[in-house]
């Protein structure tokens, strides 16, 4: 630890990082190898937790009016991590809200793991968050004791502020910062021991307002889209319709003479998988929309290459062919991605009832509201990029560009919504590509740089995303005379999903056979959509599982209970604990009083069931709805019990995820469909890709977080994939319709 | 074109092409950025803006179209986040990404001033064209029903 007053960093072992800023301040950060928590992010030379990160190597900084700031390290979508992140800091740094103002961080390896996905925020950083919080309260602690010559325990904290009660003494932390740098800096067990009892919590577990609100009510927030300085020059990029498709040659010339317009060029292939840079034709004009409109005369030829010839019909096709090809033989070891328990040709055989269904779910867009976008500025051999990427990558920009990673800095803006599709960043790539050619064209011309804005059309949007993948189950199920099941057969032929090896019911039935096959070719992107994998496949297991508790002649949740009341083996290892599912869908049966508003529904109206384990929380949902003889579908109410530990960091924006969860749920159900004919996309925008209006959402969605001694997580991805199967199961319960395969449109229903 | 337009009371000239639309004559010939792009075809509702107290999808009206008529965005409501409706979506916390926000609350502006207490079917009517697609319309319906209780929507 230094023992000056200084802006050198302290050694690079020291867990706790202390360094005086300008104006009397401190900045308090966790050395980053400790914080990597999320896995190391691509990009800067140096790795984490580079001797010279005093800068903004930091998540507090104690201003000289006893304010302060505190970076969010995180990507803002919508979830919310811009508020959670520091509420979790300021709590055990013991200050009062009302003095923390937040700043968003760029990229940079020494916050460790900067990424949004995979509900993972929460449980990879809550624990680090709350150190570098209560490693600075003890900083300040020490301070005052060092300065007043009294021992740490006759102290407390308090609204930044050190008290010392016996002797009537207070400082502010501001006061004591020149002073925190010269005493020595705790260590990580004293500073785990300092943590709150979380009983003590203030700001955690609050509902403390998003700190973005003001500025999203008045307009000013600054999207990814919104950033565009001053000479900016605006991009579109037309990629071939057709998947892997290449640009042969395009009528550059003409669409160079078009108003605005200042630059038009081919754009070759580079690279490989989701992050690469397709073939296309970019055109830069003065305004975007100048550029985009010079695509009506745009005349390219495409080598659509062999993706032409996929479609979501022969996808389908293969999927029945090798469902028939499985059951005419089964395999006699356990196939790859699958598994293989006890022998259910046998319990078949042996079953007094047999269920068999069909089940199909389709590709999914994400259609996050605010269009793929980035802004680049190539200049004096170094690159600008501005990005509203989940999982910002420096190697991106650098595809795109050729230059090093080290020469790029990455700023993070607020993304209007991301769902996984901005996991994957190719308009990263893309953007860096065009604005390194336009710097290139306008240095040969004599002209300055300027930074380059590329933003996709909805159109763009929706014909090159990266697409939930399809799948098809080929279920078959053998009860015993008591309607307990036996044998369950999950055939699924798929683009490319998968059944996690401890989805349910594996592990809780004698006799199991799950095989995985993919189609072949499938040339079609796919990518994480919210709560990968189950978004699809709740809905087929979960459907079916209430199938199965019918023929049964069972209550389906009751029957859901009973076989999570019997695990058998190893299979319901894995990560999944069916005490904490059991726990959900008693919850929810509880809280939607199940057991007697079943009973007094009237005709039309059904009460729908189901859970899910994803992505380490449990969520089950009760959704009432009426449909009538038309198919018009009204949602009335959706009760949900959630379990994602034993606390919520901030429960208004956890409800309003779980709001969100169940509304997407809703258009996943009823209208939401890619289909892929002559290897192209053929929904186009959202009058061909209808979301959720406010009309068709229920009056009330009722939240109950059951509070676990289980480590917190997220919520984001949990809150979707058992409300799909709820509301199919609810369709049933009231018009005895069972769907099998989404979206529900195809089948005649629409929202009432 | 020049075209003279009135935003938020303030007369501003352009020169822009005609059939160049408000949405983006709004977003980069006068830098008010508030008011967003989504889907281009009047389906989301993130554009909504009022011509003349009336909620319009600003990424289908042609500049040329506008004429006289008061436009009015987003940036019109107080920077201090006072007015009913501000008050209530901060309140309730409606935002989740936001993007949508700015339209929704256009919408819901025009919504309360022709019908300053709204039933729920009169809230649903005026709102449906404006897409969220975090989902947050349970908050946002709720924020309207607040602000319109405070007396002065």
């Amino acid at each position: 630890m230094h023992d000056t007053m200084t802006t050198k960093k302290v050694g690079r072992r020291t867990f706790l990082q202390v360094s005086a800023v300008a104006g009397g301040g401190l900045v308090i950060g966790l050395a980053a190898p400790r914080i990597g928590a999320q896995g190391a992010q691509g990009g800067r030379a140096g790795g984490p937790g580079s001797a010279a990160s005093l800068d903004p190597s930091v998540y507090i900084t104690v201003n000289p009016n006893n304010t302060f700031t505190i970076v969010a390290k995180n990507p803002e979508t919508g979830q919310g991590i811009k508020t959670a992140l520091p509420q979790i800091i300021a709590d055990e740094f013991d200050v009062d809200w009302s003095q923390v103002s937040i700043r968003q961080a760029d990229l940079d390896p020494k916050y460790g793991g900067q990424t949004e996905g995979g509900s993972r925020a929460i449980p990879s950083n809550y624990q680090n968050m709350r150190l570098v919080g209560a490693g600075g309260r003890l900083l300040m602690l020490n301070a005052a004791a060092a300065q007043w010559g009294v021992p740490v325990s006759e102290l407390t904290t308090g609204s930044g502020t050190v008290k010392h009660a016996s002797s009537n003494r207070t400082a502010t932390y501001a006061s004591l910062a020149a002073r925190a740098l010269t005493e020595p800096a705790p260590d990580r067990a004293t500073i785990e021991a300092a943590l709150k009892n979380p009983r003590d919590f203030k700001i955690i577990g609050k509902r403390i307002h998003g700190v973005d609100n003001l500025g999203i009510v008045t307009g000013k927030a600054v999207f990814s889209i919104d950033h565009a300085p001053a000479g900016t020059l605006f991009a579109v990029f037309e990629k071939c319709p057709v998947f892997g498709g290449v640009a042969v040659s395009a009528n550059l010339d003409e669409i160079k003479k078009l108003p605005g317009v200042k630059h038009a060029f081919v754009i070759e292939a580079a690279g490989k998988g989701n992050n690469s840079l397709a073939s296309g034709v970019a055109i830069v004009a003065d305004s975007w929309w100048l550029a985009n409109d010079a695509r009506r005369s745009l005349k390219v030829t495409w080598n659509e290459g062999p993706t032409a010839s996929e479609s979501t019909a022969g996808y389908l096709e293969q999927c029945k062919d090798m469902a028939a090809r499985i059951a005419a033989t089964p395999p006699a070891a356990p196939p790859q991605g699958g598994a293989s328990i006890g022998n259910v040709e046998d319990a078949f055989k042996a079953a007094a009832k047999i269920v068999e269904a069909e089940y199909y779910f389709p590709l999914l867009s994400h259609a996050p509201l605010e269009p793929q976008n980035s802004t680049a500025h190539v200049h004096d051999g170094r690159l600008e990029i501005w990005s509203p990427s989940q999982i910002p990558s420096l190697q991106h920009p650098a595809l795109g560009s050729g230059l090093p990673p080290q020469n790029i800095t990455m700023h993070l803006v607020r993304a209007g919504g991301g769902f996984g599709r901005r996991l994957v960043s190719e308009y990263d790539i893309e953007v860096a590509r065009i604005a390194k050619q336009v710097t290139d064209e306008r240095t040969a011309a004599g002209l300055p740089s300027v930074p380059v804005k590329l933003l996709w059309t909805r159109e763009d949007d929706m014909a090159h995303d990266q697409y939930r993948p399809a799948g098809a189950h080929y279920f078959k199920a053998g009860l015993d005379a008591a309607g307990k099941l036996i044998a369950y057969r999950d055939f699924v032929g798929s683009t490319n999903s998968v059944v996690p090896a401890n989805e349910f019911p594996r592990g809780f039935v004698d006799n199991v056979l799950v095989t995985a096959e993919q189609v072949k070719p499938f040339s079609v992107p796919t990518g994480a959509l919210r709560a990968p994998p189950t978004n699809g496949v709740s809905f087929v297991i979960q459907g079916f599982l209430d199938e199965v508790a019918i023929a049964a002649g069972q209550d389906p949740i009751q029957y859901r209970l009973d076989l999570l009341n019997s695990p058998k083996g190893a299979g319901a290892a894995g990560g999944f604990n069916p005490a904490r599912a059991r726990g959900v869908l008693e919850a929810v049966r509880d809280m939607s009083g199940w057991n007697t508003r079943r009973r007094s529904l009237p005709k039309g109206t059904g009460l729908g069931a189901a859970f899910q384990y994803a992505h380490a929380g449990y969520v089950a949902y009760v959704v009432e709805l009426t449909v009538d003889a038309k198919k018009a579908v009204s949602v009335k109410r959706a009760w949900c019990a959630v379990d994602i530990g034993r606390q919520i960091v901030n429960p208004s924006q956890s409800e309003n995820l779980v709001h969100g969860g169940f509304i997407e749920a809703m258009s996943h159900s009823m209208n939401w469909e890619v289909t892929i004919e002559g290897g192209r996309v053929m929904q186009t925008n959202f009058h061909q890709y209808q979301p959720t209006r406010m009309s068709q959402a229920p009056t009330e969605i009722q939240v109950r977080f059951l509070e676990t001694d289980f480590d917190p997580t997220g919520l984001g991805e949990p809150s979707l994939p058992p409300a799909v199967p709820a509301i199919v199961n609810a369709i049933f319960a009231a018009n005895g319709e069972r769907i099998r395969s989404l979206p529900l449109a195809k089948h005649g229903y629409r929202w009432a | 074109m020049k075209y003279s337009l009135n935003v938020n009371g303030k007369t501003q000239t352009v020169d822009v092409p005609d059939r160049m639309p408000l949405l983006w004559v709004l977003r980069d010939a006068l830098n008010l950025k508030g008011t967003k792009y989504g889907c281009g075809v009047a389906q989301c509702g993130a554009c909504t803006v009022l011509i003349d107290g009336q909620a319009t999808r600003s990424c289908v009206t042609p500049v040329s179209a506008v004429g006289t008529k008061k436009v009015t965005t987003i940036e019109s409501l107080p920077s201090d986040g006072s007015h009913p409706l501000q008050k209530a979506w901060m309140d309730l916390d409606v935002p989740q990404c936001g993007y949508c926000q700015a339209g929704q609350l256009m919408s819901a502006s025009a919504l309360l001033t022709s019908t300053p207490r709204p039933t729920d079917a009169q809230i649903d009517a005026a709102m449906s064209g404006n897409v969220c697609r975090c989902g947050t319309y349970l908050r946002i319906k709720a924020a309207i029903k607040q602000a319109a209780s405070s007396g002065r929507g």
